[in-house]
């Protein structure tokens, strides 16, 4: 722990660095288009731009734009660093504020976060959120009643859970059940675990998150996706480069329930994903979904990836195998039926 | 590949049927014939152990029989027995080194230019990230192990520490310890063939170290790609129904 500790602190150090290095302070973000002058591009021997590495995708700055900052897209430095401490504030789990027991709860969770998750993004915006201009995803379209009966399922299994009163494993969620967590795009930071390794070999671009472990294989070779017949939790990926820009269209899910991102509907939704290397430490991964039968328009969002230092590698993320908590949920839900607490 | 070394980079399966038992094996019912029928059934096979027979020590092998026993029982009410029975691939976890390698599932390899090479496994989504001349010691014991490479002329050789002692391998009950080291050698045969060699060493379980050894044929179907092998989902109802509603 101590020499992961050390680690983490020195990555802090370069992060503030690059942070206040970065000539990208202060303007408005860069649509997919390649910027007029980039600087090179490192290249694999085989020519392809080189994404090879461990990657962080960790930050604190909302995917949606929160009320708080109105229409404010982009922060002055003051409202930046005013935005950043409310937020740390609000993610922190080491806080004095809640009374002796929620405070200690919170505290024993406090090891498991990502502490780069409490930082905004470089360029200050208030939401990852690019397009709409607003920062929020569109309105849903009317669903019809099959769908709305599906999310309302949903919703009750996900407040019988909540409750401590979760009937069966159907009723935890698939992150939870050790299925699929960050490893099925889009790719969205999260508390813990912001590590993406990157692999390439000719023909292929292979992105292994560190949780849970599944490698995305993307084939480059023009081969067309694999028959609709077919679903995969991750999807089926297909990617070709535009310059420097890495673009990934995803298809083929699953239309189990959490599989895609909102519940969007599977026959519809569509993703394209572009991993753009912006300088040798940092990638733009910018991703689209649009879904006519579920949103009103196409929305977009921008996270940028960060270089860690090689030293800090990733680790197995067994999930399944130790699940222990599952049995305590159940086991827990059913010594509570016997004592009656069923609200 | 531009630095010299073979390029192994493909889709890759073993043809043995390993999986069911590494030793000398007749086809064999499951362990629920009166409801799996022939479906759950084994078939034969030959060793892939050099010399035929695994030299466990006598008291380790009275485990692996019991492990054989008992494969297809499981019992995840206890945090502190939740591995005692059962064979981990019952359970869809992640197979461990060697077993990885002839899982009845083809599995990827990807061999860039960094230092880094990855191995894709279907069954359960497994991988494993060996690292090139790395000096490092396994930080923490995992499911897939600490795999460290080396060029040896034409072999790509991974030696592999911290491997969880939970993992089995095979169906037979074959097992191993927390002192479990495994070293690996990928040799190119053809551009559709690797040989490839295991020595097993652990002086816990085993009189001495042993090797096996199987080819690995190269998918060339058009269009060939890793599919999902998620198995957690079939799992669910058999380790976690008994503590349903």
């Amino acid at each position: 722990m101590k020499h992961r500790l050390s680690i983490w602190l020195g990555f802090l150090v370069t992060a503030i660095a690059v942070i206040s290095l970065s000539p990208a302070s202060g303007q408005a973000p860069k649509k997919a288009t390649a910027p007029a002058k980039a600087p090179a591009v490192p290249k694999t021997p085989w020519g392809d731009p080189d994404l090879q590495g461990v990657w962080n995708d960790a930050t604190s700055t909302p995917l949606q734009r929160p009320s708080t900052v109105g229409a404010k897209d982009i922060l002055s430095d003051e409202e930046a660093e005013e935005f950043q401490q409310q937020l740390a504030h609000d993610l922190s789990r080491d806080r004095r504020d809640g009374g002796p027991e929620a405070d200690v709860n919170r505290a024993y969770n406090e090891h498991w976060m990502d502490s780069r998750r409490l930082k905004i993004t470089a360029d200050r915006r208030t939401s990852l959120v690019v397009d709409p201009p607003d920062g929020r995803i569109p309105p849903l379209v009317p669903l019809p009643p099959e769908r709305e009966k599906a999310r309302a399922a949903r919703a009750a299994a996900n407040a019988r859970f909540n409750a401590g009163l979760p009937e069966n494993y159907r009723d935890m969620s698939l992150p939870v059940r050790c299925i699929i967590r960050t490893d099925s795009p889009p790719y969205l930071p999260t508390i813990y675990n912001n590590d993406f390794q990157v692999f390439q070999s000719p023909g292929y671009v292979v992105i292994a998150p560190e949780m849970i472990h599944s490698a995305r294989v993307i084939p480059l070779d023009g081969r067309p996706h694999i028959n609709k017949n077919l679903k995969l939790w991750l999807g089926d990926s297909r990617g070709h480069w535009e310059g420097n820009t890495l673009v990934v269209e995803t298809t083929n899910f699953r239309p189990d329930d959490g599989v895609i991102f909102q519940n969007a509907n599977p026959e519809t939704f569509h993703i394209t994903e572009r991993f753009s290397r912006v300088d040798s430490k940092t990638i733009n991964y910018e991703f689209t979904v649009e879904d006519p039968k579920t949103w009103t328009k196409p929305w977009t969002a921008v996270i940028p990836w960060t270089k860690i230092d090689p030293e800090e590698q990733m680790y197995e993320y067994a999930c399944h195998e130790d699940n222990y908590d599952i049995v305590h949920f159940l086991a827990g839900a059913r010594a509570r039926e016997k004592r009656g607490e069923t609200k | 590949m531009a630095d010299g070394h073979p390029d192994l980079n493909g889709i890759w399966q073993a043809m043995v049927t390993a999986n069911w038992d590494l030793q000398d094996h007749d086809a064999q019912p499951g362990p629920h014939p009166e409801i799996m029928g022939a479906y759950g059934a084994g078939p034969a096979g030959q060793s892939i152990v050099e010399g035929g027979e695994i030299p466990y020590k006598p008291e380790a092998l009275q485990k692996k029989k019991q492990n054989f026993e008992k494969r297809a029982t499981v019992d995840v009410s206890s945090d502190k027995k939740w591995h005692e029975i059962g064979d981990p691939e019952i359970k869809c976890y992640m197979p461990g080194v060697p077993r990885a390698t002839y899982m009845p599932f083809p599995f990827q390899i990807v061999q860039g230019s960094g230092p880094y090479i990855l191995m894709s496994y279907e069954y359960a989504s497994s991988t494993r990230i060996i690292r090139m001349n790395s000096k490092q010691e396994a930080p923490t014991p995992s499911w897939m192990g600490w795999s460290r490479g080396r060029w040896e002329g034409d072999t790509l050789v991974v030696d592999v520490t911290g491997l969880r002692e939970e993992t089995w391998l095979d169906r037979g009950g074959d097992f191993h310890s927390d002192e479990l080291h495994v070293v690996e050698r990928y040799t190119p045969m053809s551009p559709y063939h690797l040989m490839y060699e295991a020595t097993i060493e652990d002086p816990k379980v085993y009189t001495r170290p042993w090797k096996m050894s199987f080819p690995l044929y190269r998918r060339i179907e058009k269009n060939v790609q890793l599919l999902e092998f998620k198995c957690v989902p079939f799992t669910e109802q058999m380790l976690y129904g008994r503590f349903s509603k």
